[in-house]
């Protein structure tokens, strides 16, 4: 194991989400719903040297595997990040993250006229541009500052 | 046509168009033979904010087809003022009708509550979104006032929060269609559109001048710049007189300009123009009825 990799503790269950892109580990968590009330156990390295990066973020979360959901979402801020779920120490599975062609929840949509920000039984959904993102309901296109849509409620 | 909801122009194909505007032309040839087409069909009107006219549009358009309306009422007096969403008003109002008609002030509301019913449900504005049968007949009065081949059409006003802007400019994508885009920077065509019209290929150009590209016009389609659109009413004053167009403003245009706007207007487009030939605004608002019965006709199984 090199000096690098021991900047961030070990954990025995859960998930290790690297490669993320430098600046991107909070948006990463707020993603995942956690903050300092949430309770779990979260290690954090940022700006972290990285041989395919230069500099990367890294978050892991003790006893907690991702959904589809989040994975998707989070592909979008950070398109190299490394998905690995461990067991007892051990790295069990590795994935890097893919575009999705929609994303279902966990982002709202910035414009406050559309439909999904109101009270209706509806989750949020965008398709994914090239560049971007595209609400599926109003049509607004979210280029810059898909981390400041993160539905952290 | 392949669609059970009509929410959106950007749905509708160059075939799916030309299906209702033919439709349409049939029913104002012979109003008659469709009197009876559609005999005890009941046209549910859910209109979440007044709009008059797309209203008694709807409601000629059911009843010269043999049918009739029934309709939520004002919001006001409704229960949605007792807090029930929308996807619940549907769901009920859909018990009751075998079509909806859908006027909403939150974008992406047509396509949201059609998620929630069977019955094919019709957008008739959702917020600054789509706005797809006044696009139907605005392109019943390009087609029959200047064809659809080789055209120039000139979209002038408030493009920005003009949804009958955003579906038409749309729809001319289907056809041979060069389109002028003609407003003060700030109410320019927004992203989304952009995006659309990009990914189509369109044929498009942005002007905030009229006075360069009217010569090559075809058709120029108006809209109303509203005040309340800028931060202050001087800012407004500044810009708004230069998108009225009036006698001396077509003096430079074709004789065989078609000039539409899809009304009320205000003062965009001065009386003295009413009585020429360049006028199709009140004819482009009676299309309204035929064309709305083609589609009622269509949605509601006309060839059946
Ligand atoms: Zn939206």
């Amino acid at each position: 194991m090199s000096d690098r990799e021991l900047r961030v503790s070990k954990i025995r269950n859960g998930t290790v989400v690297d490669h993320i892109t430098a600046g991107q580990a909070l948006n990463v968590l707020a993603i995942l719903g956690i903050d300092a009330d949430s309770g779990e156990t979260v290690s954090v390295g940022m700006r972290v040297p990285s041989d395919r990066l230069g500099s990367k973020d890294i978050v892991k979360v003790e006893g907690r595997e991702l959904s589809q959901d989040e994975v998707d979402v989070l592909s979008l801020i950070a398109p190299a990040a490394t998905i690995n779920i461990v067991r007892e120490f051990d790295v069990v599975e590795k994935h890097r993250v893919e575009r999705p062609e929609e994303v279902v929840g966990v982002l709202s949509c910035p414009n406050r006229h559309c439909i999904t920000t109101e009270d209706e039984p509806v989750q949020s959904r965008f398709d994914v541009l090239d560049d971007g993102i595209r609400c599926t309901y109003c049509d607004t296109i979210v280029r810059d500052s898909i981390a400041e849509q993160i539905d952290v409620a | 046509m392949r669609h059970d909801h009509i929410i959106s122009a950007k749905q509708l194909s160059r075939a799916d168009i030309e299906a209702v505007l033919d439709r349409a032309a049939e029913v104002a040839a012979d109003p008659e033979s469709f009197a009876d087409r559609h005999e005890n069909a009941l046209l549910g009107l859910c209109f979440f904010e007044p709009s008059t006219r797309t209203k008694m549009s709807f409601t000629a358009a059911i009843k010269r087809l043999g049918g009739d309306v029934v309709d939520m009422g004002t919001v006001e007096s409704s229960s949605v003022k007792k807090g029930e969403s929308l996807a619940d008003t549907v769901r009920v109002v859909e018990g009751y009708a075998d079509a909806l008609v859908l006027r909403h002030p939150s974008e992406g509301s047509a396509q949201m509550a059609s998620e929630f019913v069977d019955v094919p449900l019709i957008n008739a504005g959702d917020g600054a979104g789509q706005h797809p049968t006044q696009t139907l007949l605005d392109l019943y009065t390009i087609r029959e006032s200047a064809g659809f081949d080789d055209l120039t059409v000139g979209i002038m006003g408030d493009l920005k929060y003009g949804r009958t802007v955003h579906s038409l400019a749309h729809a001319l994508t289907n056809f041979d269609a060069d389109q002028h885009f003609i407003s003060p920077e700030s109410l320019q065509l927004p992203r989304s559109v952009r995006y659309d019209l990009h990914e189509e290929g369109a044929s498009i150009r942005e002007h905030t001048e009229l006075e360069p590209v009217l010569p090559e016009l075809d058709v120029l389609y108006v809209t109303r710049i509203q005040a309340e659109r800028f931060p202050d009413e001087s800012e407004y004053r500044a810009v708004a007189g230069e998108y009225q167009i009036d006698a001396e403003t077509l003096e430079a245009a074709r004789d065989d300009l078609t000039v539409m706007h899809p009304l009320p207007r205000v003062d965009e487009i001065a009386h003295e123009i009413d009585d020429t030939d360049y006028a199709h605004y009140f004819q482009q608002a009676h299309n309204g009825v035929p064309v709305r019965m083609a589609l009622l006709d269509l949605l509601l199984g006309g060839d059946e």
